[in-house]
């Protein structure tokens, strides 16, 4: 079966969470930064010496737009944890955020028009 | 030590790299059983390999040995397929194959807040899993439409059939698709746009 879906189960490559209590200080939340999963994240600037290592590894990443989880999938990061980096990397301004449509009861029609274009060119 | 270098980041390949001009990314949820070609739909369509993203999912212990006031946790890593398609210079689709169960739903924060709609993807010899997700999709006001994977051997049954077995309005669509061919997923998803402008067309006419 090519069938990729993944259950739940053991993954070897698993973020030590040693490591996910330092970067993250113990922290869960992303204060006021609203990131979806979608949001596209531009660095602003080079990562600093000083830089704890994730950091600098997403700042790299993000020299073009990438959304948070594709941040997630190149690092092999759990998207919380991703998200928890990038609230302090907004913060600090090092990297800008290009939030996703914001959420309305429906789209719009010049949006799902849009998108209709784009996939007839596929 | 367990310490990742950056070093060891592997980025985007170049032809995968989006443009600068690109502002907005919307999505698309694919929501489906075990093995019903989730991953296989979103890898058709994707420009980009299908990437994986994980979360960690934290149970509570069962038995907490007070003694110690340590509470004892299980991880389980569950991960997510996504794949990608620029839809133009400044607009690109993501489109994410969750499993069924809602308790994988809550792991993704939002994944369905501000996505333009979903497809459940069905397989016939397992209708009764797709009960519960069409159930909650509707709870939480997604639209979504229904694609029957047409996997050999699977029956084929009348769409009204289906409907009536899936308990669907008559509004929400019921395709057929082959998730293996691009162009059938490219279909599948053309028939949630074409539903959700439906919708919007309706509501700016009330």
């Amino acid at each position: 079966m090519s069938e990729g879906d993944h259950e739940p189960g053991v993954d070897e490559n698993e973020y030590d969470p040693g490591r996910m209590y330092v970067v993250t200080g113990g922290r869960t939340g992303t204060g006021k930064a609203a990131l979806d999963l979608v949001t596209l994240i531009v660095a602003t600037s080079e990562p600093q010496p000083t830089i704890q290592p994730e950091a600098a590894g997403i700042l790299r990443l993000c020299e073009s737009p990438l959304s948070v989880a594709e941040i997630s999938a190149y690092t092999d990061l759990p998207i919380s944890l991703v998200m928890v980096i990038l609230a302090d990397l907004l913060k600090d301004e090092h990297v800008e955020a290009r939030a996703p449509v914001p959420k309305a009861l429906l789209p719009e029609r010049a949006l799902i028009e849009a998108v209709m274009h784009g996939l007839q060119k596929l | 030590m367990d310490f990742k270098s950056s070093d060891a980041v592997v980025g985007p390949r170049s032809e995968d790299i989006l443009p600068s001009s690109v502002s907005t990314a919307v999505k698309v949820v694919i929501v489906g059983g075990f093995g019903v070609g989730k991953t296989t739909l979103v890898g058709s369509v994707s420009e980009i390999r299908p990437l994986t993203t994980e979360e960690t999912m934290t149970q509570a212990g069962v038995g907490v040995d007070d003694n110690t006031g340590v509470e004892r946790k299980s991880e389980t890593t569950v991960a997510m397929d996504f794949g990608r398609i620029s839809i133009n210079d400044e607009l690109v689709l993501y489109l994410f194959g969750t499993p069924g169960q809602q308790r994988f739903w809550f792991l993704w924060n939002g994944l369905f807040e501000g996505a333009l709609g979903a497809v459940v993807l069905v397989d016939t010899r397992r209708l009764e899993v797709s009960f519960d997700v069409i159930g909650r999709l509707e709870e939480r006001g997604v639209p979504f439409v229904v694609a029957i994977n047409t996997f050999a051997g699977a029956p084929g049954y009348p769409v009204e059939e289906l409907r009536a077995a899936l308990d669907l309005p008559d509004n929400v669509p019921i395709v057929d698709c082959d998730a293996r061919k691009r162009d059938s997923s490219r279909d599948v998803l053309m028939a949630l746009m074409r539903y959700l402008y439906s919708l919007a067309v309706k509501t700016e006419a009330s």
